[in-house]
């Protein structure tokens, strides 16, 4: 195995953790029951509890509570056998009760990991380290006047109250490309589980980033002041800003060899058309949350039944489901990979594909090369492709069969998405006929008395000199199979000697 | 005193109250004086005690994930100060 | 008799029998609130055109034979911290004077549906926090029995109302003795309910652990009547008890034989009004002429009970009452001015090249939050907001928060133990009667001194009731209190009859009613 390259070259260490926040896929928020719908009109979703209208109580959504502890075991958490809500104090007008009901020292889980690889080898597989895990409120929405700083800012409440699932990693990550990883992984255990859609534009994950460096100083090492980077709105963002913020650290140390405690944690947003971080704009009040436990709300508590429920009805677990492809489809680990990195349902369209054609390397193959690129293509997703596994199986068994080459087979499956029609259908559709063997060989005698330099070629031991035989005979009836053809003429050149 | 002008003023910034000058020594009178009452609490000795948040405790109480109707837009915003009849205003945010 | 002077129970009977209309008995006490309110000042608001609009639909349905509601023609008041639909609910507080809810409070939904007359709203002190009813922004409330003096708070307009006759039925809620106070000091009777009895949804908390809406009247059957209606698991309130209710008014005619009477020897100690104590003692002459069996208890941990209060109470209010910021609803203070100023502000520190000051100083957004904070709420409010923020900020929380949650539960212990040797627990509400008002304005530790009696059972979740006992040379009422166990309110309620049955206090009118 080829050995990752160490950093040897560098003169620090980058440590980085994540705070990744998750929208749950519930129907309705968190403590009160309006719909948690992306896009409606502004403040057209809430109700007295999630305005926070005085006298309005909060009460805690099962389902919301249900996808947390699947997620939590999907990352291998510890689930406490209770846990409790408090509440985190501050004043922003997106908050209307002042506070944000959340988790503080009883998490619903905590101390599990993730393990992240790279195909390529550019870093060595490592266990990230998972801290906690726990349900809290999201904010709404402000939307400022950025450019004179001088307009009134609106606010929009629909979003207040959706169910956020923070999940917060040891920093265990050491390159952006890591971080980038992470997350790329974490995004694939949540889509499996079917506990969020992780859609970034609509803000259902959001990512912010704790890094310093670990300077080298002959025998050990000095951690520099940490940085929370924010306002990140992609994975690439988020490792572009950290590659940035990793240099910039290195500079700043140089320049001023502050420490770890020097300075006080420092906030920048990352500006993703200039490219760089930038310090957050505001009056830096040193937070004080006043975290204290949540009156409204009563502890939970979790049975061992309860939990061994949820883990039997636990999603494929991305890793594991690798390993599978690999053990019980003979697969490569590449081809898992990219397989696996498509989400559950392209697994499963493999799965079926390979059963049914009985060639679990000529499904992938089908299935990295025809179906994905046109779901690309397309941008649609696979639950949305024309062609089920059944019948595009049907395909690879009349290639198998010699009755198609892969060129005809991938024209015939073209025609298949754009027409919604089955393999024979397509093939009748494009002319395509299985041509019968006499007539096969009568064309290829014909051929082979028209071209007796290439026929003197073969027989001289230059083989390759049959494609233009092949050719010729597609342009004489399109429908011959240029292996079938090549096959018969050889052998008719072999029983002319 | 077991409050400070310093303290007051700080707790006043982290509950957004604005003393006048002359609450702020009021304040500090008074807080210290009941904050030095609440001191009798410590004669107590705890360290094997459970806090007690609900006079009742019950656990588990949850709701099922379906959708109820929502306030109208305009019962949302009717108790607003300041409204553009589709979100709340509050002066800016980012001051400079 | 006039028609004010008979008790809900009575009213009900009149009426279901035909012999009075809904119209008429809400006709009677409506009269009697035009008569006495400017003096009294227990109503905010009142209805009277949507009050007399019920009345007709009640007696409507009565005529046509039609099933109605056990509170069907009864008018109630509501204290005005508890939610109303369409309708101002103000905590008499400026923040929320114009705050008009677009929903109803669980109880406000059950006495609509037993067809009870909503015909207003009752004064308090801000936020349900003060013991006189004097911390109120919207109006002044006087005790009918002397209208120099206060009529206890917070729930003093409820307490109020019932004495002079301006309504049978009244609602209150009591965080730290709230209602059991001033039933006291106006001589009626009230109930704080088991934590959780009723639901507190659409009440507009104070403390959240602590607060308890609960019935108020002139007898402990009427208030049986009421509490009937108000209590009741709520689904809408994840704290609210999952237990049936019982019909109260129904068992409150068993007497309860062996009753055993706990008296802590504390409550009768160095401090206590002599001819409280004296009519107290009275009241516990009362109960062993009875056959109750009466033994000295001990609350060790009572004494602790204040300081525990007025720790946690604070805290939770300093988060409850983040929310009056002044953007979604509630007062906000002059935007304009508030814009100007600070322009002024930063214009004069960028003149003096104080940049350090200049990136301290509030933006606008921090100076809205602040001006509207300090204009909308009173003194009082800001006090207790300002002990709850300091009680939970870094460094502190452990020694006052955590430190008051354990004492808490030492006190529940107290009352455990104690509910193992007797039935129930009997002692004064106050350690004085009804005081003058503005006596105790100006020290805030004093006011709070006079939940000493009341405090342990908000703390403990236990319900307790307020029974008229006697007066004072002066003719202030002097009340008793009873504690039972959690979910006993039937038991208080037995005693508390059995009590009136042989005692008049209850019944006694101040001159001006
Ligand atoms: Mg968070
Ligand atoms: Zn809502």
């Amino acid at each position: 195995m080829k050995q990752p390259p160490e950093p040897d070259h560098l003169p620090y260490k980058i440590v980085i953790g994540l705070e990744v926040h998750v929208q749950l896929a519930t129907r309705t928020k968190l403590f009160c029951r309006c719909n948690t719908q992306f896009g409606a009109p502004p403040n057209t979703q809430t109700c007295p509890v999630c305005i926070g209208l005085p006298g309005a109580l909060p009460v805690m959504n099962d389902e919301a509570f249900r996808l947390s502890l699947q997620t939590a075991l999907a990352l291998n958490c510890q689930i406490p056998p209770s846990t409790k809500w408090d509440r985190k104090q501050y004043y922003y007008p997106d908050l209307p009760k002042g506070y944000q009901i959340s988790q503080y020292d009883l998490p619903l889980s905590h101390d599990g990991f993730l393990e992240i690889h790279d195909s390529q080898q550019r870093f060595e597989s490592k266990r990230v380290r998972i801290r906690r895990a726990h349900l809290e409120e999201d904010a709404g929405k402000s939307i400022h006047d950025e450019r004179s700083g001088t307009a009134d800012s609106r606010i929009d409440l629909n979003r207040t109250g959706t169910p956020l699932l923070e999940i917060v990693s040891e920093p265990d990550m050491s390159s952006a490309l890591e971080a980038r990883t992470f997350l790329d992984e974490l995004k694939l255990v949540l889509v499996y589980q079917g506990v969020s859609d992780c859609n970034m534009q609509e803000g259902s994950l959001r990512v912010d980033a704790n890094i310093n460096l670990h300077i080298r100083d002959r025998e050990t090492w000095i951690p520099t002041p940490i940085v929370e980077v924010k306002n990140m709105n992609s994975f690439r963002a988020v490792e572009r800003a950290l590659e940035f913020e990793a240099d910039r650290q290195f500079d700043v140390w140089q320049e001023t060899g502050q420490r770890l405690g020097d300075a006080p944690k420092q906030t920048r947003g990352w500006d993703d058309q200039a490219e760089v971080t930038r310090p957050q704009r505001g009056k830096e009040e040193s937070s004080d949350y006043r975290y204290f436990p949540d009156p409204d709300l009563v502890p939970v508590n979790v049975s061992p039944q309860q939990l061994d429920q949820i883990r039997r009805q636990l999603g494929p677990i991305p890793a594991v489901l690798r390993e599978q492809l690999q053990t019980q489809w003979g697969l490569g680990a590449y081809d898992a990979d990219v397989l696996v990195n498509q989400g559950p349902r392209l697994v499963q369209y493999f799965t079926q594909l390979a059963e049914a054609c009985g060639d679990a390397k000529e499904a992938s193959n089908w299935v990295q090369q025809d179906v994905m690129r046109r779901l690309k293509e397309q941008q649609t997703e696979i639950d949305a492709f024309p062609v089920s596994a059944a019948t595009l199986a049907e395909l690879i068994r009349m290639k198998q069969a010699g009755q198609l080459d892969r060129s005809r087979a991938r024209e015939v499956f073209q025609h298949m998405c754009d027409h919604l029609q089955s393999p024979q259908q397509a093939m009748t559709a494009l002319g395509i006929q299985q041509v019968d063997t006499a007539e096969l060989s009568a064309l290829c005698r014909s051929l082979l008395d028209k071209n007796p330099a290439i026929v003197a070629d073969v027989k001289a031991g230059k083989q390759q000199a049959i494609g233009s035989l092949v050719g010729q005979a597609k342009k004489q009836n399109p429908n011959v199979n240029p292996a079938q053809v090549k096959e018969i003429c050889l052998q008719l050149i072999a029983e002319m000697s | 005193m077991s409050l400070t002008r310093q303290d007051v003023e700080k707790v006043a910034l982290l509950a957004r109250l604005r003393l006048a000058p002359s609450e702020v020594d009021t304040m500090t009178r008074q807080l210290s004086q009941i904050v030095d009452y609440v001191q009798l609490l410590s004669e107590l000795n705890t360290d094997d005690v459970q806090p007690l948040a609900h006079a009742i405790e019950v656990t588990n109480v949850f709701a099922a994930d379906q959708p109820l109707d929502s306030l109208s837009r305009e019962e949302a915003l009717s108790n607003a100060p300041h409204t553009d009849d589709e979100y709340y205003l509050v002066p800016p945010v980012l001051g400079s | 008799m006039s028609l004010i002077d008979l008790t809900a129970t009575e009213l009900q009977s009149q009426l279901a029998l035909g012999h009075i209309t809904a119209v008429e008995v809400t006709g009677a006490f409506w009269a009697q609130i035009e008569r006495l309110n400017e003096q009294v000042g227990a109503f905010l608001a009142t209805r009277r055109d949507m009050a007399l609009e019920a009345a007709e639909r009640i007696d409507l349905q009565r005529a046509k034979g039609a099933a109605v509601g056990p509170l069907a023609g009864i008018p109630v008041a509501l204290k005005d911290l508890i939610c109303t639909q369409g309708e101002r609910t103000t905590c008499a507080s400026r923040m929320l004077a114009s705050f008009v809810p677009p929903y109803d409070a669980t109880v406000v939904e059950r006495l609509r549906s037993a067809d009870a007359i909503l015909i207003g709203k009752t004064n308090l002190d801000e936020f349900a926090m003060g013991g006189s009813t004097e911390s109120s922004a919207l109006g002044v409330t006087r005790n009918p029995w002397d209208l120099e003096c206060v009529p206890g708070g917070s729930s003093g307009g409820a307490a109020a109302c019932l004495a002079a006759r301006m309504v049978p039925l009244s609602v209150g809620t009591d965080t730290g003795g709230s209602i059991r106070q001033p039933a006291a000091f106006c001589g009626v009777t009230g109930l704080k309910p088991t934590y959780g009895r009723v639901s507190r949804y659409g009440l507009i908390a104070f403390a959240s652990s602590l607060d308890q809406i609960g019935p108020m009247a002139r007898s402990a059957e009427d208030v049986a009547l009421l509490l009937e209606v108000l209590a009741g698991h709520d689904a809408r309130d994840s704290t609210s008890a999952a237990v049936p209710v019982p019909r109260y008014t129904e068992c409150l005619r068993q007497p309860l034989s062996g009753l055993r009477i706990g008296v802590p020897r504390a409550h009768f100690a160095d401090g206590l009004d002599p001819e409280v104590a004296a009519a107290v003692q009275e009241g516990l002459r009362v109960y062993r002429d009875q056959g109750a069996e009466i033994r000295e208890i001990e609350l060790p941990h009572g004494r602790y009970g204040i300081a525990a209060y007025y720790v946690i109470a604070p805290s939770e209010a300093s988060s409850n009452l983040a929310r009056y910021d002044g953007v979604h609803y509630g007062y906000r203070t002059d935007e304009a001015a508030l814009l100007a100023e600070w322009r002024e502000e930063s214009r004069r520190l960028m003149d003096a090249g104080d940049t350090s000051a200049l990136q301290q100083s509030d933006n606008p957004l921090v100076r809205m939050y602040r001006r509207t904070r300090a204009e909308g709420f009173g003194p009082e409010v800001k006090r207790r907001i300002m002990l709850g923020t300091y009680a939970l900020s870094a460094g502190y929380y452990d020694a006052y928060y955590l430190k008051a949650q354990k004492v808490r539960r030492l006190i529940r212990q107290d009352y455990d133990r104690a509910f193992e040797q007797v039935d129930l627990i009997l002692g004064p509400v106050t350690p004085g009667p009804a005081f003058r008002a503005g006596e105790k304005a100006s020290d805030p530790l004093s006011m709070y001194l006079v939940d000493l009696f009341t405090v342990g059972a908000n703390l403990a979740g236990i319900p307790a009731i307020s029974v008229p006992c006697g007066f004072t040379s002066r003719g202030l009422p002097v009340g008793l209190h009873l504690q039972a166990p959690p979910l006993e309110e039937s038991r208080l309620l037995r005693a508390a009859y059995m009590y009136q049955q042989t005692t008049d206090w209850h019944t006694r009118k101040p001159s001006l009613a």
